[in-house]
């Protein structure tokens, strides 16, 4: 049965139609890709389904709860995380307090609690710091706690940008060209992190131009082009799919 | 290096408490009333700080709020007698309840369209206390005869003693103080620095930064509105003159310039701009001017303010190794 | 009607000068994306320098009233075009590639100290243009009565609008700021000198605000050294209601705002005259943030 299910989702900008129609179904706990050529409105897709942007036409639902154009906030608290294609940390925090934002949603105290020091508050902050900790050290970033978010490298804020994800407790995580500025060694790594994410039976939506990353992590994928859904099924059948493989050759098959 | 430093601000601070306590013993009367105008400044740059500094807001209407307070006091207290310092919550409740009125439909907007917004607001404020509106305040002359304070039975005229009220208001500045420290460092706190540094991914972390805005706005207004007590109550009058922009723009500037996010840094701002010009009165006329390049200098050499606030750190090390778990 | 029709052509006569000082936010606004404080400043400058300028050459003297006037017009825009880049030179190009909100600072202290530095200079009171120089008959339309003064004023802020927009739309100069608004970067690439283009329209802007200021002195005939900061608001309001960034906007965003207000004057209240602008901006900004003749754009993430 599926975790998520986008039907008929339609964006336009302007005279620009950047999505067109697009419907499909991530099953829950599977790892998911959406692939397609540059400006295929990939991302668009994801902001529509986060709610960061309003879709003109079509809907999204989560967990059987109809989700279209829901505050992006209240997303999150409903169960879908997100990362960023263009980095978005906080930059000038401590690594532990970005993490600290994904945790949010999921703590109580409010501005009274706070100014009154209530032993609740007290108690909340501590665990919230504790699952903070638990989950840098899944993505493997624990030594790093202390320091600056602007001071990771480009690969390491890619994963503080999942850790953070991930301390919403989300069922349900939308990783947005994850490997993108990593190297070969950070991509394989990523790769196993991704099973271990699905392992705690998180279900994972990616958008990924490393095709041999696609082919490795997702066990189903759906193609984009000009906005289009143009393909769907399992990366072996996508493969050989000759619409698929004329996008890519169309554009740059360097990917391929 | 970091470790003396560290050992030192300590005392430091300690020192600058003592001597502000002992103050009023020591300089006459129109220092200590300076003195009460610092920390009237004080409270009303803390309380921006938090919309300003902490939430990243380019709020320039503060003094609107600050006036629905003095107004809110002055009206009660003078038409059915209730004592001042009563009225304090009912100012802060009316500011706030302001706000939320206001600040609603604006929050939305981005950075410099917020602050041409709030300006228009604070200036309908004060054409709208001008004409009197609703006929109860009193126009362009404004209300007099407001009481002073009373603590326990004990009179506290700010004017004929103004170190009496100095301790009142060192109180209260006191308490706001330590108030906004627990909230600067909490889970409320946080999410505003959060959605400062990016709005976009603060949201996209769950965090409702349309609501946290407002509630950064209506607490604000809150502690501004209760400061207006204060005020109306020191001064026994109050008139349009005294919420014009230009005082939203000495509270903007306490803010920005003392250090934006940072209550050391906005103490030091009240300080500066207001304590300042009193010690070069020769220069008064030129007091403006320097406020003004001021500013240009300082976002040239120091955009972040004389103390900016530092990152916070976690007590990571105090946690025990089985609490980090998933 | 009669009063209505009156209301109407002073509406006119003073929202050409809004627009002519809208204009100056608008270009800034269009390159940099920066609300310049200080423009309204500039327009005060215009004033007080027009006013020195016509005191102490006593051009009108030499060469009679109009041309006396048009003359004075033109240096007192050249010097607060000058003044304009200055301003930029000082308070701006350091920051360039600082957050936006760091520049809005500066803005602020920049109007702070132009406006306290013109009241060093002439002082805190009101000054008084001198009278007469224009011609204060009144003409009919339909048999009712409208001061020439306000038609000069008018004709002379559609004249300067129409120029710069034919400079804007027809001329090279015009096409390399037209892109610079568009894309500074994609513009730098094209071979076009940013940096030239900044400075010409902070020029452009302030000559124009300067031109109003002078218009102001001789339609009200007093000037003061704080008027710059409500002109100010409301010529930005009149950019706003035109859609900031949008020359033509700003044009028509001026006219408006100058009826608008001219009419709650009289119909609504005459107490409640300077707030009408406020309500104007919070309501447009509310409803429809980017104007009248602005189009929406969505945040890229």
């Amino acid at each position: 049965m599926s975790l998520l299910q986008v039907d008929n989702l339609t964006k336009r900008f302007g005279g620009l139609l950047a999505v067109d129609n697009v419907s499909f179904a991530v099953p829950e706990g599977a790892v998911f890709g959406l692939i397609g050529p540059n400006g295929a409105g990939k991302t668009t897709v994801f902001n529509l389904i986060t709610g960061n942007y309003e879709p003109n036409d079509g809907s999204v639902s989560f967990d059987n709860r109809d989700i279209t154009a829901r505050p992006t906030h209240w997303i999150v608290s409903a169960g879908i995380a997100r990362t960023f294609q263009t980095i978005r940390l906080f930059a000038n925090m401590a690594v532990i307090e970005n993490v600290l934002a994904g945790c949010h949603c999921r703590l109580r105290s409010g501005p009274v609690a706070s100014m009154l020091r209530l032993p609740r508050q007290h108690k909340e902050e501590r665990q919230a710091l504790a699952k903070s900790m638990a989950e840098l050290e899944f993505v493997g970033l624990l030594d790093q706690a202390d320091n600056l978010a602007r001071n990771l490298s480009y690969g390491n804020q890619r994963l503080l940008e999942i850790a953070r994800a991930l301390a919403s407790d989300p069922k349900l995580i939308i990783l947005d060209e994850p490997a993108g500025g990593m190297n070969e060694l950070e991509t394989a790594a990523l790769v196993s992190l991704i099973a271990r994410i699905q392992a705690r039976g998180i279900t994972v939506l990616l958008i990924e131009h490393d095709m041999s990353l696609v082919m490795k992590a997702c066990e189903q994928l759906v193609v984009l082009e000009y906005g289009k859904k143009i393909a769907g099924g399992p990366p072996a059948e996508i493969k050989k799919n000759p619409l698929v493989i004329e996008a890519y050759l169309g554009s740059d098959d360097e990917d391929f | 290096m970091k470790l003396a430093a560290g050992r030192i601000k300590k005392p430091a601070y300690g020192a600058i408490i003592l001597l502000w306590m002992i103050a009023p013993l020591f300089i006459g009367k129109y220092w200590t009333d300076v003195l009460n105008n610092v920390a009237i400044y004080a409270l009303l740059g803390l309380s921006l700080n938090i919309i300003l500094g902490y939430g990243g807001m380019f709020h320039m209407g503060h003094a609107a709020f600050y006036a629905v307070g003095a107004y809110t006091t002055a009206i009660i207290n003078t038409a059915w007698g209730v004592p001042v310092l009563w009225l304090m919550p009912a100012a802060g409740l009316a500011a706030g309840l302001f706000a939320l009125v206001v600040a609603r439909p604006i929050i939305h907007l981005r950075g410099d369209y917020l602050l041409i917004v709030t300006i228009g607001m604070v200036e309908i404020v004060r054409i709208a206390l001008i004409n009197n509106v609703f006929g109860i305040t009193g126009g362009a002359n404004g209300i007099f005869g407001i009481d002073s304070p009373s603590v326990f039975g004990f009179q506290i005229n700010g004017i004929v003693a103004p170190a009496h009220y100095f301790y009142l208001v060192t109180a209260f500045l006191a308490i706001t103080i330590v108030l906004f420290y627990l909230l600067e460092n909490s889970r409320f706190g946080r999410a505003l620095k959060f959605l400062c540094s990016d709005e976009v991914a603060a949201e996209g972390s769950g965090i409702n930064t349309a609501g946290y805005k407002l509630a950064a706005f209506v607490i604000g207004a809150v502690w501004a509105g209760m400061t207006g007590t204060l005020y109306a109550s020191k001064m026994g009058f109050i008139s349009p003159e005294s919420f014009s922009f230009w005082e939203s723009v000495v509270m903007f500037m306490i803010v920005i310039l003392g250090g934006s996010g940072n209550i050391a840094g906005v103490l030091l701002g009240a300080a500066l701009i207001i304590g300042l010009p009193e010690i070069f009165q020769g220069l008064q006329q030129y007091r403006l001017l320097i406020f003004g390049l001021a500013l240009m200098i300082m976002m040239i050499f120091r955009p972040q303010g004389i103390l900016p606030p530092k990152p916070r750190s976690y007590p990571i090390d105090k946690l025990e190794k089985n609490e980090v778990s998933l | 009607m009669e009063q209505f029709f009156t209301q109407l052509t002073n509406g006119l006569a003073v929202g050409g000068i809004y627009a002519l000082i809208a204009l100056g936010y608008t270009m800034v606004y269009g390159v940099l994306k920066l609300i310049n404080f200080a423009h309204g400043d500039l327009f005060t400058i215009g004033a007080y320098l027009g006013l020195t300028l016509l005191t102490s050459l006593a051009l009108t003297d030499h060469i009679g009233g109009l041309a006396g006037v048009l003359l004075l017009a033109v240096m007192a825009m050249g010097l607060v075009g000058i003044i304009g880049i200055l301003l930029d030179r000082a308070a701006y190009k350091p920051l360039r590639t600082s957050p936006r909100l760091s520049a809005v600072v500066s803005a602020l202290g920049a109007s702070i100290v132009l406006s306290n530095t013109v009241m060093l200079v002439y002082g805190p009171s009101t000054r008084v243009y001198p009278q007469g120089l224009l011609p204060s008959q009144v003409f009919y339309i339909f048999g009712l009565p409208v001061p020439v003064m306000r038609f000069v004023i008018l004709a002379a802020s559609i004249v300067l609008m129409i120029g710069l927009y034919v400079f804007i739309q027809r001329t090279k100069i015009g096409t390399a700021i037209r892109a610079a608004a568009i894309d500074q970067d994609a513009a730098r690439l094209m071979g076009i000198n940013v940096d030239r283009v900044i400075m010409l329209v902070f020029f452009i802007g302030p000559a124009l605000g300067g031109a109003a200021g002078v218009m102001v002195g001789l339609y009200y005939g007093q000037i003061t050294f704080t008027m710059g900061w409500t002109y100010g608001l409301k010529a930005f309001t009149a950019a706003i209601l035109g859609g900031i960034g949008n020359i033509p906007g700003a044009m028509v965003g001026g006219l408006l705002l100058g009826v608008i207000e001219a009419l709650g004057a009289t119909y609504i209240s005459m107490a409640w005259k300077d707030a009408i602008a406020f309500f104007v901006l919070i309501l447009i900004l509310i409803v429809r943030p980017t104007g009248l003749l602005g189009e929406r754009v969505a945040e890229k993430i």
